[in-house]
């Protein structure tokens, strides 16, 4: 299976390796440096490359490349999906997934990678169980370590029962019990010149924070589960109880966790919440443009949007922009062409409007196409497709948790043709 | 005091520091070597070696997590293994664990070294800890020197019977590395990989598939009596264990079930009623099947691993989404669209595989994807390979219904600033006026006015694509022509050029006019084009030269004559080639005659196709099937075969016939029957059937071998094992007249242990050639059993699952047989056919994971009652040996027969018809939980080192008062034996008494001790890795000395 995990910062340096089977020399890496020197973007390196004698497959995230060697047949899914996990634990122990990061724990991520396979098949994954084989760093526990020289593994290992139910471990102790659900939806849509939907979709998300003690059982229902077309779980979720009678029943893991995703059956009836009036255009003759954006609410069901951000990849042939905005301010990177304006909350009176002069580069011909728009936003307390929750019981416990929803809607992959 | 230097200097003079010196032997040359460049390191690494010789853990830490820092960076670090390695045994676990990480970086390198460190691995596999005996025995397996493979080995069977799951895991992975080290072992490890596939522990069972696919992929055989426990598992398995499950099941179930495509619609949902009719039918008519069942088992693989598309991880859903595309019938594939497309939405790495494979589909059933036809339109923000993915699908997708909606999309595509990208939508616009002949011409126009378009790549791309489309139907569209030759000037990209000329070439009768001049122009700049378009411009000259020889006569010639002195060889070779054809000379042959058809004559048009068309000859989801090559180790999925081979061998409940069947015949009979049977079996797949029993033949030896010499020396057996196994598949032939002989030899003495050898897979390859499809109801019984038997040769001759506890423990006989029985069928229900049974808690012969059940049977009605036999049982996958057929019971005549049930350690009751001749009546059995147990002895010792183990969850206890009178060893032992079948543990305490069983199905331990407290209370506690039986047995003690107590306390 997998073979060997090098960590390649954007430049092309290779600062971790990890073996798992015989050793592989680093000189491995030159073919995939060699795809990525041609790729224009780091996200347009092919994920899997094959070398005389290797498979290399990668991912790019939190821009850092995670390239492992394969020697044998391997389905490609489970190596791209061990990486993403790899990723996600990094994040999950340390905050953040860096090179600095990655860097400053060194050792720690080592063994981490050491528990996570063996002989390149994964072993441990489950964030519960790997952090009781090796404890997380707190700010707290390194003071203690440096003062008292103890370390982050545990004196007494973990009785490590690998239990029927290994995404959660035993002993669990709270004195406030809680558990909260975001459900967080995203709307992915293409809209086209003239306003209309050319492709929209909601997807969705409950998210669960769980501090719970002991071994809780908790059902979650939906007022309205026939809204949801297609789900996927997390694997502690029992499938043939939601078959029968859609509710989620489930004994959760221990903290932050991803219960589901779902996708809304609306058949392109989807709300879209904001409309964007755009001209982008270039004169035939001499070297300039104008570009005139406005942004307003459409169907917010009574809620502000805010967080609004437009950001726009400009032709390549722009030399400079000369913008006003009348709301938010805007950035510009004239290296990477990337305008980016942030308005913040949508005001129904006062309509942001940003709107100014594009100067092309002398000499270079009218670009072909108007670069798209891609919106940012977020609206507090709703969930677009009008999904909620019912209730949450408990079962198997004796205390009374605190329980909370919040509901959440976000642009996904909201695009504007111009 | 010891610094390096000192030690250095020892090394030289003294014979007394021998071991310093040894130690540091590797250092010291290096000293020497690196005193100029790489003394910083040197210095480096030296106070590195001084930490870890320091005596405080803290230093000793400091200096392992440096060094760990140095191999995660890539350097190298393994001149320190010397020091490092002493610190294998630290009482520090982080220490301890890095030096695991360290040795398994570098013992490849330093063999002899690190053998010093084998003998700590090897007593922390005895640890009571799970964790530890698992990592030791990972380390141990990944230290890949050769010398320790017979440790390894031996490492690995004792941890495939390990109490915990855990171990076991660990062992299937230690497999695969025994393997890549020495696959001399395959043999041996494939006994273990055997066993391992029968362990029912959720954990392992992913792992040990693993080891099965790279280890011995081709033994199918292994899987038939797993097949039915693993697609049930599957669900529980962890995720990364389903996908490697999934890919193994699918192809299992292409070599086992035949194909569910050939008759779609017709094929029955419940076809499970019908599964023996549909059986018999098969051998009767042959090949002539009227209508499609679906196999039972094919369907319980589709069945259980529905559920799992809807899996958080992308790869078990993909897994799923092509088992369905190779196994499911095609009108159940449909499922899988919607988890697909949900996968969209993941990574851009998971949606390039994704994509890929949706591509794949998409060729062959349009149908499947088309209404999520809107989710491949294609983002600014997608990577170019994602793109072009897209591209390719909603081409396959595009039809005569949505084909406008999909070019209105394409235009915008065009419109890209991604050139790459624009030049793929004309390719797929392209391909769509092919497919669809009602939008050709649009099509056609629009690509004419991209010709106009600005960017050359754009212009380029559409020539090409122009040209092919004109190729299909070139009548009517000179007017295109004319405007790509007017257009030729501004053409700068060679294979647009190349293009532009092929076509006038190929039309210049339609375009007589400006042929000619198009080629006078090339006549001029001829010397400064590329190679591609000099070659179009030599077929040009020459088919204007056949075509219109008077206008292009001397052209022609000025052409031919700068090829002709041209710097690439191909164009001087065509030239000549073409000087030859067309210039009538006395040279030339009789080919000049026809010229003009070879030249002219009407091309066939090519064909717009997906680069995806042919991927399907991979198995979806695979790597080979990514990147379009055979990937090494890549397992062809076998197509359907034309008839099933017999679906009895994945019956679990199948036992072997201990008397009637000798057990040697087994061997020799398989060979044999299964040739004279293959024009009624196995007509199509005989050859490789036969191979197969071949293989297991050997396979079959081997283990009877090493079974039988089980108590002597394991190396000894081994080897010879597998020298018999060589020759007997070396030579069937030998093999079977050996074994003749050996047939010979066990008649003559039968009661001994070999007389129950046939295992599992004897019976597995004896049964289907012996039973006929209707004969299997009946069953075969054993009339007379040894009984001079041992037990505990019985328990290790038997591939028992779980069998940890077999090795440690003997099992004894009962202490106490309950003589209560109980009612299976009442004399009013029966019809006067009464039945009742106990459990005479003797470990079951048929099977050591059966409970044995009696039953006894009366006739209470005045006629003889005939063909009493078991008939259906329900849960369908029961496990039960059935009695034979009684033929016929006399009235007032009754007889008792022995059932073996294996209940699999739950007390679910055991659902079966008894049926007469006349009548069927739905029966069941039982089981108290205490009856599932088989008594165990063990010594006090052993009780309290596995009772260690199982703490925890794995314990329940209880505290309950009793009489006085009853506090003393017997009743105590009555009173527990009576309720359960446990074995008495000797105990040196007066106040404790120890009870010790292991479970029947699975073996595992349970242990209850019963404590006397003051008074009369006392606490009764049982471990048992069966959490659930743990308290029924709690449970059943307990009320069991309640009232009694209670009673004595009355007046």
């Amino acid at each position: 299976m997998i073979n060997s995990l090098f960590l390649i910062n954007p430049s092309g340096e290779i600062f971790l390796e990890k073996h798992w089977k015989s050793v592989v020399s680093r000189s491995v890496c030159d073919y995939f440096l060699e795809a990525k020197e041609k790729a224009l973007e780091p996200e347009d390196v092919p994920p899997v490359i094959h070398t005389p004698h290797h498979y290399l497959i990668s991912i790019y995230r939190d821009k850092l490349f995670f390239l492992s060697v394969i020697q044998t047949e391997v389905p490609p899914l489970f190596v791209i999906e061990f990486l993403h996990r790899v990723a996600e634990m990094i994040q999950d122990y340390f905050g953040e997934c860096s090179e600095t990061v990655v860097k400053d724990h060194m050792v720690m991520v080592y063994e981490l990678l050491e528990e996570m396979l063996d002989n390149g098949f994964p072993l441990a994954t489950e964030s519960n169980v790997l952090k009781e084989m090796i404890r997380p760093p707190t700010i707290l526990r390194s003071v203690v370590n440096t003062l008292t020289g103890t370390s982050n593994v545990g004196d007494t290992l973990p009785t490590g029962q690998p239990s029927t139910i290994p995404w959660r471990r035993a002993g669990v102790r709270y004195t406030n019990n809680e558990a909260y659900f975001d459900v967080v939806e995203e709307i992915d849509a293409i809209l086209d010149q003239s306003g209309t939907t050319v492709f929209a979709e909601i997807q969705g998300v409950v998210e669960a924070c769980v501090k719970l003690s002991g071994m809780p059982d908790l059902t979650l229902s939906f007022m309205n589960p026939r809204l949801l077309d297609d789900v996927s779980f997390h694997p502690c979720v029992r499938y043939k109880l939601w078959e029968s009678e859609r509710v989620l029943s489930f004994i959760p893991p221990d903290g932050n966790f991803t219960l589901m995703t779902y996708h809304v059956n609306a058949q392109n009836l989807v709300a879209i919440p904001v409309y964007v009036k755009q001209s982008i255009s270039f004169f035939e003759c001499g070297s300039d443009g104008r570009l005139d954006v406005t942004v307003g609410p459409k169907q917010t069901m009574g809620k502000t949007v805010e967080g609004v951000m437009v950001t726009v990849h400009l032709p390549k042939t722009i030399l400079s922009i000369n913008l006003t905005a009348t709301q938010g301010s805007y950035t510009y990177d004239n290296g990477t062409k990337l305008l980016v304006w942030d308005i913040g909350k949508l005001n129904p009176q006062k309509l942001p409007n940003l709107r100014g002069s594009l100067s092309l580069q002398a000499g270079a011909p009218k670009p072909e196409e108007n670069p798209s728009l891609n919106i940012d936003l977020n609206i507090q307390q709703l969930a677009i497709s009008g999904l909620k929750v019912n209730r949450l019981d408990m079962f198997g416990e004796k205390y009374k948790p605190f329980k909370g929803v919040k509901y959440i809607t976000k642009a996904g992959k909201f695009q504007v043709r111009t | 005091m010891s610094t390096n230097n000192l030690s250095y200097n020892d090394q030289g003079g003294s014979d007394s520091a021998v071991e310093v010196g040894q130690e540091t032997t590797p250092t010291s040359s290096n000293a020497g070597a690196g005193f100029g460049l790489f003394s910083t390191n040197f210095k480096k690494n030296d106070d590195l070696k001084e930490m870890l010789e320091s005596n405080k853990d803290s230093l000793k830490l400091d200096a392992m997590k440096r060094i760990i820092a140095l191999i995660a960076k890539g350097k190298n670090a393994s001149e320190l293994f010397p020091a490092v390695v002493k610190n294998v045994a630290s009482k520090n676990i982080e220490l301890k664990k890095l030096v695991y990480v360290y040795l398994v970086r570098y013992a490849e390198e330093q063999q002899d070294l690190a053998l010093l460190s084998i003998s700590t691995f090897q007593r922390a596999l005895k640890d009571p800890n799970q964790l530890i005996r698992a990592s030791a025995l990972r380390v141990l397996s990944s230290i890949r020197v050769p010398i320790i493979v017979p440790i390894m080995m031996l490492a690995i069977k004792e941890a495939a019977s390990d109490m915990s799951p855990y171990v076991r895991k660990t062992s299937a992975h230690a497999i695969q590395k025994l393997y890549s080290l020495d696959p001399d072992q395959k043999e041996h490890l494939i006994e273990v990989i055997d066993k391992l596939l029968k362990d029912k522990s959720t954990l392992v069972a992913g792992s040990v598939v693993m080891a099965f696919e790279e280890v011995c992929p081709d033994r199918i055989d292994l899987i038939h009596k797993n097949y039915r426990k693993l697609c049930n598992l599957l669900v529980d398995v962890e995720e990364w264990g389903q996908v490697v499950i999934i890919t193994m099941l699918t192809r299992y179930a292409r070599t086992q079930f035949t194909s569910p495509w050939k008759e779609d619609g017709l094929f029955d949902e419940n076809s499970e009623t019908a599964f023996y009719e549909s059986d018999e039918k098969k051998t009767k008519n042959g090949d002539e099947k009227k209508s499609y069942m679906m196999d039972p088992d094919h369907r319980l693989l589709l069945r259980n691993t529905k559920p799992l598309l809807q899996s958080r991880n992308t790869a078990v859903v993909v897994s799923v989404a092509q088992l369905y595309w190779h196994l499911a019938p095609k009108h159940e594939v449909g499922v899988i669209t919607k988890s697909l497309v949900r996968l969209l939405r993941s990574h851009r790495e998971v949606q390039y595989v994704v994509l890929q494979n949706i591509a794949t589909m998409s060729i062959q059933r349009k149908g499947m994807f088309e209404p999520y036809m809107k989710s491949f339109y294609v983002r600014s923000t997608d990577a170019t390979h994602i793109k072009s993915l897209k591209l390719e699908i909603l081409t396959s997708l595009a039809n005569e219904a949505n084909i406008s909606t999909i070019l209105r999309e394409f235009q915008t595509y065009v419109k890209s600033q991604d050139k790459q990208f624009a030049a793929g939508t004309i390719q797929a616009i392209g391909r769509c006026a092919t497919n669809i002949s009602e939008v050709t011409d649009t099509c056609l126009q629009g690509l004419v006015l991209l010709l106009s378009n600005r960017d050359e790549t754009v212009v380029a791309e559409s020539v090409v694509v122009i040209k092919k489309l004109l190729q299909t139907q070139p009548t009517q569209h000179s007017d295109i022509i004319k405007h790509m030759a007017k257009l030729f000037d501004n053409i700068a990209v060679p294979m647009a050029r190349a293009s532009i000329l092929w076509l006038m070439g190929e039309y210049c009768e339609r375009v007589p006019q400006i042929a000619p001049d198009v080629l006078r122009k090339m006549a001029k700049s001829f010397t400064s084009e590329e190679d591609i378009v000099k070659l179009q411009t030599v077929n040009l000259a020459a088919k204007l030269y056949l075509t219109n020889s008077k206008q292009t006569k001397l052209l022609t010639q000025y052409i031919l004559n700068l090829g002709k002195y041209d710097q690439n060889y191909d164009i001087r070779d065509r030239t000549r080639f073409i000087r030859q054809l067309i210039v009538p000379n006395e040279k030339s042959g009789a080919l000049g005659k026809y010229a003009r058809r070879i030249l002219l004559a009407p091309k066939p048009a090519p064909v717009l196709e997906s680069t995806y068309k042919d991927r399907d000859r991979y198995q979806l989801g695979t790597l080979s099937h990514t990147i379009n090559t055979k990937a090494s180790g890549y397992l062809e999925l076998s197509d359907w075969p034309a008839v099933a081979p017999d679906q009895s061998v994945r019956n679990v409940e199948v036992i072997e016939p201990v008397k009637e069947w000798a057990p040697s015949l087994g061997k020799t009979g398989k060979s044999k029957l299964s040739k004279s049977s293959d024009d009624k079996f196995y007509s199509d797949s005989g050859e490789e059937k036969e191979k197969g029993s071949g293989s297991s033949s050997s396979e079959d030896s081997s283990s009877e071998e090493s079974s039988s010499e089980a108590e002597s020396d394991e190396e000894k057996s081994s080897s010879q094992s597998s020298e018999e196994s060589d020759k007997s598949s070396s030579q069937s032939e030998k093999s079977s007249s050996e074994s003749d002989s050996e047939q010979k030899k066990t008649t003559k003495k039968p009661p001994q242990k070999k007389t129950v050898k046939p295992t599992a897979k004897d019976r597995s390859y004896l049964l289907p050639i012996v039973c006929g499809p209707g004969e299997r109801l009946h069953g075969f019984v054993s009339k007379q059993v040894p009984v001079s038997l041992s037990l505990f040769s019985l328990c290790i001759l038997t591939p028992c699952p779980l069998s940890c506890a077999a090795l440690l423990l003997q099992v004894s006989g009962p202490a106490f047989v309950p003589e209560k029985s109980h009612d299976l069928l009442h004399r009013m229900t029966g019809k006067g056919l009464s039945a009742q049974y106990q459990f005479p808690r003797q470990p079951c012969l048929y099977q050591p994971t059966m409970v044995s059940v009696q039953i006894s049977l009366t006739n209470t009605t005045d006629h003889p009652l005939e063909q009493i036999h078991i008939g259906d049982r329900d849960p369908t996958g029961l496990d039960m040996h059935c009695f034979n057929a009684i033929e016929c019971l006399l009235p007032e005549a009754s007889v008792t027969v022995s059932l073996g049930v294996d209940f699999n350690d739950s007390t679910q009751a055991a659902n079966f018809q008894l049926c007469t001749k006349e009548d069927q009546f739905s029966v069941s059995i039982q089981p108290a939980v205490g009856e599932l147990f088989l008594p165990a002895t063990m010594t006090e010792q052993d009780f309290r080192k596995e009772q260690g183990k199982l703490l925890g969850m794995n314990e329940s206890s209880a505290t309950i008062t009793m009489a006085a009178e009853n506090t003393t060893r017997q009743p105590i032992s009555r009173q527990v034996a009576t309720v359960a079948n446990l074995g008495v543990v000797p105990s040196g305490q007066d106040n404790i008494h120890r009870f010790a069983g292991k479970t029947a199905s699975s073996g595992a331990l349970v242990l209850v001790t019963v404590e006397l407290r003051e008074l009369s209370a006392a606490l009764i506690t049982i471990n048992t890795e069966k959490s659930v039986m743990g308290p029924m047995l709690l449970r059943d003690l307990k009320p069991f000395q309640e009232p009694k107590a209670k009673m004595n306390e009355l007046p």
